[in-house]
């Protein structure tokens, strides 16, 4: 019987490497996160502190790394071996993806207190909510249609901040000709697609990132219209410089930081590495959404998703923890730390810093207009398989010579084949 | 004592002798069955079925295995695998030879050398994919070096180029086995019987000749070891691509491995990911069970 337990045991251990761990203390929640870095794990050091207000302790679950696939790996071999931990964070897709499979509480009471079908954008709702039911609590937005400037050499070099994006490549031009580099780029998968959306979107407009992004629709990826956007993606890759490969995003921030680039284009995140160093924003560094995608936002967002459980207390704790995290000033709080913009529509600014000021107004814009769409490169437009696809294509198209035609009819194809 | 309570001592004994073995060996082969061959069954039987986050058993036939054919990165990994593992096999095995044949010539200090030679075998390959990263990236490495000693026209820039940063890989690679490959040439080298070197140096053949005529051909065995091990190093090869170069640029440098373990990690594919964990399996037993089936026929022949 021990031999057999035994035997069972050790194909836990071998198949799911988490399994053993002990569970969470009875008055403890275990929450799976890959908020490591500084500025993410003081932001999540506030609902830490909330919920130690509310005598709820605090387990931490921080699987470091490859933006969060780590941590689905763990989550993964978690839930599959019947242990899953109280709440995980989340992106997108993923979320849809759990609650397909009828393992997630229903958050339907807290959300109904707080009003949460009024207060967060429909966009957003699209991914808390899976038939009928909320499934995650959001703590932020962010929004990936950025462009973060160095103002001390724009000043120099006499650049105003670019409005179009003739005049986006113009400045960067500039900075090239003076011996700078003009746009400071990574070369990770996933930035290449951080920027193509940038591309597609200010090149053919919401409407049409929306048809190719969103629905993936097959005739929208093989457009003209995609090979344009194509196009001007290789004309903005030659103001990049040539050791780019592999570069992280942070590394690339500090191109700008450290006067030696112009512009980087990056979602907020990029802010807290500015205040890491110091700077102020619209100060020493400049902050404005992509030239050309104007009105219009990518965003993507953290959620916590809760794990169905039979403990009464675990589910309390559950509730009480969704209703912190969409508590107006946790919102505001995390936000401030995070250098996002709060997922509730309904508060007040003031407390934020310039940039998010101004991003949290975009925001609410491009959510009444319609024009708030899910960011392709963080799993908020396109299932992970399709996702995966498009960043196939598209860092072979930066770091090749292919041409613009044969990257749309690739990029058609490998999105129906992860489809399929 | 009597006689023949010793004796029924005796096969008491014998038999516990004969059964020791057997139920040393019984769990771990128990464990084998189940871990080993268990798994490449279900590993199998994942890759026909409709897997894609979690192991889902509904049965799909060869959709997956369509699937992965059609896959565009499926065919720059091949294509990467046959590129590397040939490349390093030639490499390896030339430059082992190379190394054990100047090695053998009685010279000074060939301890020290030997050992030299054979360390890097003893890192890991994280290890060597850091190191060489780091080396031959052009902002950091030898391409920095060499500008700031004033040769600026130098350039090196392998690592960041999509048409040859596969190259690179192959160059840790080799430097890593080279040392080993060379340990195994030696040991076949001591063994050969001198007295038959001894007789072709009277007849008066040149060196060149009694290497190629008389001491390589008996290193067939040697050769074929060395061919095995480094082909299956080769086709497994994850962790070195993954520090180097992490299957970039872009993913000019995917391999199967790398392919398999994107697949199955961050794209939610568990079904295309097993039917080519499967299809690795297949060529890597293509490649080991006709050796170890001469190997273990050996003495037959």
């Amino acid at each position: 019987m021990t031999v057999i337990s035994n035997v069972v045991k050790g194909l836990g251990c071998v198949l799911f490497p988490l399994a053993l761990a002990a569970p969470a203390h009875a008055a403890d929640v275990e929450v799976l996160n890959w908020w490591t870095s500084g500025g993410e794990a003081k932001a999540l050091g506030v609902l830490k502190d909330d919920l130690a207000e509310k005598g709820i302790g605090w387990k931490n679950m921080p699987v470091a790394g490859g933006a969060g696939t780590n941590a689905m790996a763990v989550l993964r071999s978690r839930v599959a071996s019947g242990n899953p931990p109280t709440a995980a964070q989340i992106l997108g897709f993923d979320a849809r993806d759990w609650a397909q499979r009828d393992t997630l509480a229903n958050l339907d009471q807290v959300a109904q207190e707080q009003n949460w079908s009024e207060v967060l954008p429909q966009a957003l709702q699209e991914f808390t909510k899976y038939n009928g039911h909320w499934i995650g609590a959001p703590f932020e937005i962010h929004s990936t249609n950025w462009v973060w400037g160095n103002k001390a050499l724009m000043d120099k070099l006499g650049i105003e901040q670019p409005k179009s994006w003739d005049d986006f490549l113009a400045a960067l031009k500039k900075a090239k000709d003076a011996g700078y580099i003009g746009l400071a780029y990574g070369g990770q998968p996933w930035q290449d697609a951080t920027v193509f959306e940038n591309v597609v979107l200010a090149s053919g407009g919401a409407d049409f990132y929306r048809q190719a992004l969103i629905e993936l629709d097959e005739n929208a990826l093989k457009s003209d219209t995609m090979v344009k956007a194509f196009d001007q993606l290789r004309e903005l890759l030659t103001y990049k410089d040539s050791n780019s490969s592999g570069r992280d995003w942070n590394l690339a921030t500090a191109l700008v930081i450290n006067d030696k680039a112009l512009f980087q284009i990056m979602g907020d995140w990029a802010k807290g590495e500015f205040d890491n160093a110091g700077l102020k924003p619209e100060q020493d560094f400049v902050c404005f959404r992509t030239p050309g995608t104007q009105g219009a936002v990518t965003f993507n967002s953290d959620q916590l998703i809760m794990f169905k459980t039979d403990d009464p207390q675990q589910k309390e704790y559950q509730e009480t923890m969704a209703k912190t995290i969409m508590s107006p000033d946790f919102q505001i709080a995390f936000s401030q730390l995070k250098g996002s913009v709060p997922a509730r529509m309904d508060l007040s600014a003031d407390k934020l810093d310039a940039c998010s000021q101004k991003g949290y107004e975009q925001v609410k814009q491009a959510a009444d207009a319609d024009k708030l769409m899910g960011s392709l490169a963080h799993g908020y437009a396109a299932p992970a398989s399709v996702k995966n696809a498009v960043f196939d294509i598209v860092s072979s198209f930066v770091n090749s010579n292919m041409d613009s035609q044969t990257a749309a009819t690739q990029l058609a194809r490998a999105v129906q084949g992860a489809k399929s | 004592m009597s006689h023949s309570s010793s004796k029924r001592e005796m096969s008491a004994r014998a038999r516990w002798q004969a059964w020791l073995p057997k139920l040393v060996l019984a769990p771990s082969l128990a464990l084998v069955l189940f871990f080993v061959y268990g798994f490449i069954l279900w590993t199998s039987y994942i890759s026909f079925s409709a897997s894609d986050m979690l192991p889902n058993y509904t049965w799909v036939g060869t959709h997956q295995w369509s699937r992965l054919w059609g896959s565009w990165t499926w065919g720059i990994a091949l294509h990467n695998i046959w590129v590397f593992s040939l490349l390093y096999i030639v490499s390896c095995t030339l430059l082992g030879l190379l190394l054990a044949i100047l090695l053998d010539q009685r010279i000074r200090a060939e301890g020290l050398l030997r050992t030299i030679y054979l360390y890097p075998m003893a890192l890991s390959f994280i290890v060597t994919g850091t190191a060489w990263q780091w080396f031959l990236n052009p902002g950091l490495g030898l391409e920095k070096t060499m500008h700031e000693l004033g040769w600026t026209s130098f350039s090196f820039d392998w690592l960041i180029n999509a048409d040859m940063a596969i190259y690179t890989v192959v160059i840790a690679a080799v430097w890593q086995a080279t040392g080993f490959v060379m340990a195994m040439f030696l040991a076949g080298l001591r063994g050969i019987d001198g007295e038959m070197i001894k007789a072709a140096q009277i007849d008066g053949a040149p060196v060149w000749k009694i290497y190629l005529r008389i001491i390589i051909p008996q290193l067939r065995p040697v050769f074929l070891s060395a061919v095995v091990v480094l082909a299956h190093l080769a086709i497994k090869s994850f962790d070195l691509i993954v520090a180097m170069t992490g299957g970039g640029p872009g993913n000019a440098t995917t391999v199967p491995a790398t392919f398999m373990y994107s697949y199955a990690f961050s794209r939610n594919e568990m079904g295309i990911a097993a039917a080519s964990a499967v299809f690795m399996l297949a060529v890597i037993a293509a490649l080991i069970v006709p050796y170890l089936y001469s190997e273990l026929r050996g003495p037959r022949s």
